[in-house]
Order: structure tokens, then sequence, then C-alpha cells
């Protein structure tokens, strides 16, 4: 794949809390077109990695590139406007507002114009377009007007992914979007993340081992906040390394 | 929901444009002093309750702009109404960018104390300098005029344009709310992280939120130095940051209505229980009764005085309800 479609690279990103080394050196490639799988134990530094990506943390050291920029030192709000949407672990959708207001105030973050005081948020038709764009991507059509805190889980991490697509943003970072989904949901869920494969690139992080295996176009196995394996599902499935640390084998 | 909301605020707008033709001079001025507080309140609500930032200093605010009016107001004539009003909130809203800029830096319960500290930095100053006349406080030499249109040194004008500025704010606050930074305001005291994740520098809305909030409280305080015609210190002590917070609370956080009725409800409970009417020699003891009602609303009333309503619908279903789960059971028995 050529070197252009490379959307997001993190290069020997560390991170330390106090004596406990989080990330060690940790590299990888976020591709156009493909879901990248990062997987590991508890506590092998996955979540951490999300946050340095997105910015919502500084690395100790090593380097962040959006679209060929260094972006090591921009804020995360810098970093979402110039194209990085994330998910969250938890649900962190608004529950007093209504789907496509969720998705609204989401997209109003590309067009922000706080000054103008006097006009109804609810007039502004780019947000308005593009919030109910990424809920109908996401499948949620039929209940923009639900309030989202009366959702059913699987349609809250629906949401999730609607208000990240609200941005319009180039890279996905996913924390565990199949977590505590039904074996349905979980269907739904894939069938969209393929889908938006074509036109992102996706990091997934998961706990769900069959879906990352069929989804997952490349995956990095992470211990103890260091990358032991990074390929293909294949080259993954039959690493010595991640057999033994994976699964004990001797 | 929606139409019954716009009906209570309009009604209650009407209500306070005819009440001087109804009222004596003791209830103008009683009203007039509560419709300050109104606006002092509604400051303090798009803080606590439409961006979560509980500002426990407000009070600097409102007396700094209630100290801006009389220390500006020059010894020999009226000034003019255009040019002191903007300054008195001018004033405030600068005091408010420092303390925001600097508070905003800090989260939970330590931005509470930072806002607070502040609040009594500016008490102190006036207290203890030359410049704010001490623990007496000092007097308006002159009420501000606007040419020969209005002068508010006459009761029924200077409750007629409180109002004006009442019904303003609250037309202003109404539309800044439901505007995109209004929304934003909002997103921010559900989730601030995420507003961050999606695109939004949340540190200059809410600084944004504490200038205009500061503004608005200088203007409660520039209308309370002009109807007292003198200032103390009291003005800027943490006693008044505490008591409109608690106006807002009784109201009902996250609503503008509440600041309405919740500074109404505060003040005539305050006068009721001041009444020696009614109360005799106990009314000297009138901090207590204050107390307790308001401690006796709060375990009540989770969601202040704008919930009421809903409260009353939903235990009337929840009775019904329980009617219908009662026939049910006895069914059997029968």
């Amino acid at each position: 794949m050529a070197e252009s479609d490379v959307l997001l690279r993190g290069l020997e990103i560390t991170r330390r809390w106090g004596g406990l080394l989080a990330l060690n050196k940790v590299s990888l490639d976020l591709q156009r077109g493909t879901v990248h799988a990062v997987i590991g134990t508890n506590g092998a530094g996955k979540s951490t990695l999300i946050n340095i990506l997105s910015g919502e943390i500084p690395p100790s050291s090593g380097q962040v590139e959006l679209l060929g920029q260094d972006v090591t030192s921009w804020s995360q709000p810098r970093r979402a406007r110039a194209g990085l949407g994330r998910s969250y672990q938890r649900n962190t959708i608004y529950p007093s507002f209504t789907v496509l207001e969720n998705c609204r105030l989401a997209a109003q973050a590309m067009v922000q114009k706080p000054w103008i005081w006097w006009s109804d948020a609810q007039r502004c038709s780019a947000s308005m377009d593009s919030a109910r764009a990424s809920a109908s991507r996401a499948g949620l059509d039929n209940l923009l007007d639900r309030e989202a805190g009366l959702l059913s889980h699987g349609q809250k991490r629906q949401l999730e992914i609607a208000m990240c697509l609200a941005t319009k943003p180039q890279v996905l970072l996913l924390d565990e979007p199949l977590a505590g989904m039904g074996a349905e949901e979980t269907e739904r869920m894939l069938t969209l993340l393929a889908e938006l494969k074509a036109s992102h690139a996706i990091l997934l992080v998961e706990h769900d081992m069959d879906a990352v295996f069929r989804i997952a176009d490349c995956i990095t196995v992470m211990v103890n906040g260091a990358v032991i394996a990074c390929g293909t599902p294949d080259f993954v499935r039959n690493s010595p390394e991640v057999r033994v640390a994976y699964l004990g084998e001797h | 929901m929606k139409t019954s909301k716009v009906l209570f605020v309009a009604a209650a707008f009407v209500l306070l444009a005819l009440w001087p033709l109804m009222a004596g001079q003791y209830g103008v001025d009683l009203v007039t002093k509560i419709m300050v507080f109104v606006i002092f309140a509604l400051s303090l609500e798009l803080l606590v309750g439409s961006t979560g930032l509980v500002c426990f200093g407000q009070a600097a605010f409102f007396g700094i702009g209630a100290y801006a009016t009389v220390l500006l107001t020059p010894q020999d004539g009226a000034p003019s109404l255009l040019w002191l009003l903007p300054a008195c909130v001018l004033a405030a809203a600068l005091y408010a960018l420092l303390v925001g800029a600097l508070s905003l830096r800090t989260k939970g319960v330590y931005f509470i104390m930072v806002t607070l500290a502040f609040a009594q930095m500016a008490y102190y100053v006036v207290h203890d300098t030359p410049l704010g006349g001490g623990t007496d406080g000092i007097y308006l030499m002159a009420k501000p005029v606007l040419g020969t249109l209005l002068d508010l040194d006459k009761p029924q004008a200077f409750y007629g344009f409180t109002l004006a500025c009442l019904v303003g704010v609250f037309g202003f606050l109404t539309l800044l709310l439901r505007s995109r930074f209004g929304r934003a305001l909002a997103g921010i005291r559900v989730n601030e992280q995420r507003m961050r994740a999606t695109g939004f520098s949340t540190y200059p809305y809410k600084l944004a939120a504490f200038v205009i909030s500061g503004g608005i409280a200088g203007l409660a305080g520039f209308l309370f130095a002009v109807k007292d015609g003198f200032v103390n210190p009291e003005l800027i002590s943490w006693h008044l940051s505490g008591e409109v917070l608690i106006m807002i609370i009784l109201g009902g956080l996250g609503h503008l209505r509440g600041a309405l009725i919740g500074a109404f409800a505060f003040a005539l409970l305050q006068e009721f229980f001041k009444s020696e009417a009614i109360f005799g020699e106990f009314a000297k003891h009138w901090h207590l009764g204050l107390g307790l009602s308001i401690i006796a609303s709060v375990a009540l009333l989770p969601r202040g005085l704008v919930g009421v309503p809903e409260q009353v619908i939903t235990r009337l279903r929840g009775r019904s309800g329980r009617v219908r789960d009662d026939s049910v059971v006895e069914v059997p028995h029968g």
C-alpha cells in the first residue's frame, strides 16, 4: 500500500507513570482502507495508546503523525478537528439529549461559530445535515427523536460511532465498540465497521477475539506496554511469541 | 410542556409589569429588589445550571458592579446612564475574566474554593482600604439619568427600568442557551472530556460563559447600588454568594425560570419569617425559619420548585398505578 495512505502514525511512543513503563517504544501505522486491531491482556497499555494517539494525554517520548503532519504537541480538540475521531470504552453519550442532538452537537465541532448567539443551534443546517447523515450511517434513522438515555446498550454503542462520524474524521480510534453487545448487535456493528473501513483508517481495541480475527487486516499484540507481534491475522495466530504470551504455551 | 413554560414566563412578566398599579410603595420597592436578585441569580444560573461550573464567588461581580457605580459617579451632577451602566458591567466582566482565566484551570471543589478566594480578595479590598469606605460603605452622590427621558430617582421609573433589564437579560440568555454556544455549554456540563474529543476547545467556552455571567452580575450590582443609593462590603461577602446559590437551587437548576422562581421564593420566605405581624417576638430569629424551610425544600424537592408540577403528576400517576396493582393482587383473594 502506498505511503500516502498512512493516515496516522505512532513512532516509538513511550509513556511512564512514575516508575511504571505503561508503553515502551510502541510504533504503528494506520492505513486508509484497513482495520488495525490492537489486542492484549488488561493493563497491556491499549487504552493508554489510544489516549496518547488522540491527544488526551501526552507521551513521555515519541511522536504522533496525523496525515503526514507531526501533531505530538497538538491539543486533543485540534487533532479532532483535523480528522481524528475516537470513541470511548464507556458510553459517553449525552443521555438527556435526543439521538439527533447528540450527533448534531458532535457535528457542530466542525462549524462552531459560538459568536452567533441569537440563532437557534437547530437552524445550523451544516451540523444538522452531517448529524442526520452520520446517524443514518450508524443505523439510527428511526430513533432520531429518542432520548439517548432510553436507547438499548447496543444502540448506545451505535450512537457512539455516529457521534464519532459526525465530525467527518478520516481516522477512527475505537475503544471496545463491541463491549457488552449481544450476538446480533455485534454482527450489525461488524458490518458497519466493514463499510466504514473503505473510507477510513480504523484502530480497533477489542477483547472479542472472534470479531478481531474476522475483521482486522492487521493485528498488533501488546504485552506489558510493548509490541510483541504485528502482522496479518494468520501471522499473529501462528506466532510463537503470541502463543506463549496469550495462551501460556511453551 | 414547552408551551406551558413560555406561558408561565410570559404571565410572570405581565404580572410584574402590572404590579406597580396594584401595589403600594412598599410592594413596589420589595419587588424591585427581588427583580435585581433575579438578574443576579440568572447570572449564576448560566454558570452552575447551564455549564456545570459551581462558582462560589458570584457576589464579587455583583459587588464590583455596585461599587463601580458609586465610585464612577462624579461629585457634581447626575451621570448619564449611557456610559455609567456599560462601565459598571465592563468592570465586573473584567474581574470575571481575571478570575475565570485562573480558576477555570482547576476543577470540582478546587474551582469552588478558588472562586471563593477571589471574592474574598475583592471583599477585603473594599473593606479595608480608603477606596471602599471601609465597613460603613459609601453613598451614591447622584442617581444616573438618561437625558430628560428617564430619571432613576423616581421609584416607578426605576421599577420599569429594572423590569426592562430583567426581560432583556432573560431574553438574551434564552437565545444564548439555544444557540450553538449554549449547546456547547450544555455538552460541557454533561461530559467535558467527550466535548474535547469531538473537537471543542472547552476552556475558551467556559471562560466566555464566566465573563458573560460576571457582566450580568455586574448589571445586577449596578441596579442594586442605584436602588439603595448606597453600597457596603456586605455586597461582596460570601454570604451573598451563598444566598444566590441557594436561590437557584431552590428554584431548580438547569432552567432559567428556576432562577426567577427561586429568587422570588427566597425573598418572600425571608419576608415571611421576618414579619412581626405573623411571628411576633420570634421574628428576630427569622434565620432559623428560613434555614429549616430551605432544608425541607431541598429534601422534598430534588429538582427545585420548577420540578413541582412534574413531581405532582408523577405522584398522581404512581398512585393510580399502585391502585391497579392492588386490584390485580386482590382478585385471587376475592
